[in-house]
């Protein structure tokens, strides 16, 4: 009875809501958590580099002087590459299943989401035991000597595998799947009036998605993309096993690099001192690159419409 | 005239043309996609397969050179990580889930919420699992599976709370209201009435987040880092996982076998995530063919 009283619907109904409340608030609250604990632990690196940090290129354990431009010029250019590769792919691959057969389409999609939901290890080990092999013995050669592509500024002669090229391949693989699920999305919400009025004064399939699906979903397009961007950027493992890990500017296509994940995920366990330090400033600038790409990811999707694509 | 009509004919011709060329790119590009899955998954299959036996499932890791190694302790740690991150993540993400459905609909702080799990979902694993090894693991002075649980527990957290949303707003109105009507509060109601109807949603929603989370190693390598024995110091000590023990071996092994007892976890961790994601397909359709 005294349970009763005390424990009054309203009561309960209260209490329910501020629970619901208080965790949705730990979202959140969680993010600024980020952000202050590693700006707290990084302010060591800040004030022994500045901001010379960022530009400055040595990476010295033994006297102890570190810069970030080779990780983050390697995260950069594989993020580059891999979109590069990835895009028009993903592209065309959304445009076909959207319209595609109903039995075809729908085993293709989730062949894809399939693709998406292997473990980023797993594309990593086969990285290391299938694809640098492969790399190396053909594939480098024969874009270089048989394409002659090895004359072109930057894009190197002989490779042993790893590096930049080896790593966004695997990137653009990974996250293709990502984009073209978003895109799928996109392309479905344009009204069917639309595209069948495009049908009916004799567009072929390609106008209509150039010239009515593109345009008109144009902003949802640029949130896949954004989405597949901050995959690529953030990604540690597939990388790790591929790129070489030498904290070096990159010379070529074919050199060994780092990229700031996995220049974090080859260097924690013996960090100390300064060097924890200056992992916590790569992290926070991973960080703030990724939540800037987010920003502009939710941005563009909540323009449009669209989800995540994720279901 | 007739030059008229030509030009026309080859201006529709090329159009074709282009169409045709678009739509075997696209088939290609599909062809290429899943080829390389299907080249991974078998080069996973057949290089795991060959290593998995009954001892290789109930024997611990050993070092190099010991007879009879296993991975029987990085399975049962990666099971203990992952339902503790279930433990912790499920419920407040759950309970978010509501609060964005059921009472922060159309409101500022609701839609803030929102913004603010969608962005965290794209945060890079890695940076969580930094964030973690210096909330948890520089603080209490060591690795352990519970912080490990923790990295996972924040991976999980968003993506819950995101599903949980949709499928509560999947509900009808109309169900809603009628069980306000019959004067059930608001709270008995979301529990009780929308959560109960949209249980196979929510359900789906939580084993898409563990299959997406029991495969994430660079979290785990900042937080419950690895250890050759039974994971018995889950609270206090390294527990030996999965991802890792994959790591280890491929990369910081010389040893063709241990390669090999790689490409076994591998497989195991695969199957499991795979198998995951399969069972979520089958239970949401046939949860939407019931509709």
């Amino acid at each position: 009875m005294l349970q009763r009283l005390t424990l009054s619907p309203a009561r309960t109904d209260r209490l329910f809501r501020y629970l619901a409340i208080g965790s949705a608030l730990l979202i959140p609250a969680v993010l600024a958590a980020f952000l202050i604990q590693l700006g707290w632990g990084s302010a060591p690196a800040w004030r022994e580099f500045g901001t010379g940090f960022i530009i400055g290129t040595d990476w010295d354990p033994v006297s102890n002087h570190y810069g970030a431009l080779p990780a983050i010029v390697g995260t950069l250019l594989t993020t580059a590459l891999a979109l590069l590769l990835a895009i028009p792919p993903a592209f065309v691959t959304a445009l076909y299943l959207v319209d595609a057969p109903a039995g075809i389409g729908e085993v293709l999609s989730q062949a894809l989401d399939l693709l998406a939901a292997i473990p980023s290890v797993i594309y990593g080990m086969w990285g290391l035991f299938v694809l640098v092999p492969l790399m190396q013995d053909h594939v480098q050669p024969f874009l270089s000597e048989t394409l002659g592509l090895g004359q072109v500024v930057f894009f190197g002669t002989d490779g042993n595998g790893f590096g930049m090229l080896t790593s966004s391949l695997i990137l653009a693989l990974m996250i293709l799947p990502y984009m073209s699920a978003v895109m799928r999305n996109v392309f479905k919400m344009t009204p069917g009036m639309l595209r069948e009025s495009a049908y009916g004064i004799g567009c072929t399939r390609w106008e209509t998605a150039r010239d009515i699906v593109m345009r008109y979903g144009i902003r949802g397009l640029l949130g896949g993309i954004f989405i597949g961007l901050g995959r690529a950027l953030g990604e540690t493992m597939a990388v790790l096993f591929v790129i070489g890990n030498v904290v070096e500017l990159p010379g070529s296509l074919y050199a060994s690099g780092t990229t700031i994940a996995a220049t974090l995920a080859n260097n924690f366990a013996e960090a100390d001192g300064i060097m924890r330090a200056v992992l916590f400033a790569l992290g926070l600038l991973l960080l703030l690159m990724s939540l800037g790409v987010q920003i502009f990811a939710q941005y563009y999707l909540k323009m449009s419409g669209a989800g995540r694509g994720e279901k | 005239m007739t030059s008229i009509a030509a030009d026309k004919r080859r201006g529709l011709f090329r159009r074709k043309l282009v169409d045709r060329i678009v739509r075997i790119l696209s088939l290609l590009a599909l062809a290429v996609a899943v080829a390389s899955m299907i080249w991974i998954l078998w080069t996973v299959v057949s290089r795991g397969a060959r290593v998995i036996d009954w001892t290789f499932l109930t024997e611990p890791s050993k070092p190099w050179g010991a007879p009879d190694p296993g991975i029987a302790n990085a399975l049962l740690g990666t099971l203990l990580i992952t339902l503790g991150a279930a433990v912790m993540g499920i419920p407040p993400a759950l309970l978010g889930g509501i609060y964005l459905a059921e009472f922060g609909k159309g409101t500022r702080l609701g839609d803030a919420i929102r913004f603010s799990a969608n962005v965290m979902m794209g945060m890079p694993s890695v940076v969580v699992g930094l964030f973690v090894y210096a909330l948890v693991v520089v603080a209490t002075g060591g690795f352990s599976g519970l912080a490990g649980s923790i990295a996972l527990a924040i991976l999980m957290f968003p993506v819950v709370l995101r599903t949980t949303e949709d499928m509560l707003l999947m509900v009808p109105d109309s169900l809603r209201e009628s069980a306000l009507a019959l004067g059930t509060t608001r709270a008995r109601a979301a529990v009780r009435i929308i959560c109960r109807s949209a249980r196979g949603g929510l359900v789906t929603g939580i084993l898409l987040a563990i299959a997406r989370v029991s495969g994430e190693t660079a979290p785990l390598l900042f937080t419950a880092l690895w250890s050759d024995g039974w994971p018995r110091n889950y609270f206090t000590g390294p527990t030996a996982n999965l991802p890792v023990l994959i790591t280890e071996y491929s990369t910081n092994s010389p040893f063709e076998e241990q390669h090999a007892a790689g490409w076994g976890a591998a497989l195991i961790v695969t199957m499991m995530v795979l198998l995951l994601n399969i069972a979520t397909r089958i239970i949401f359709k046939e949860k939407h063919h019931e509709r």
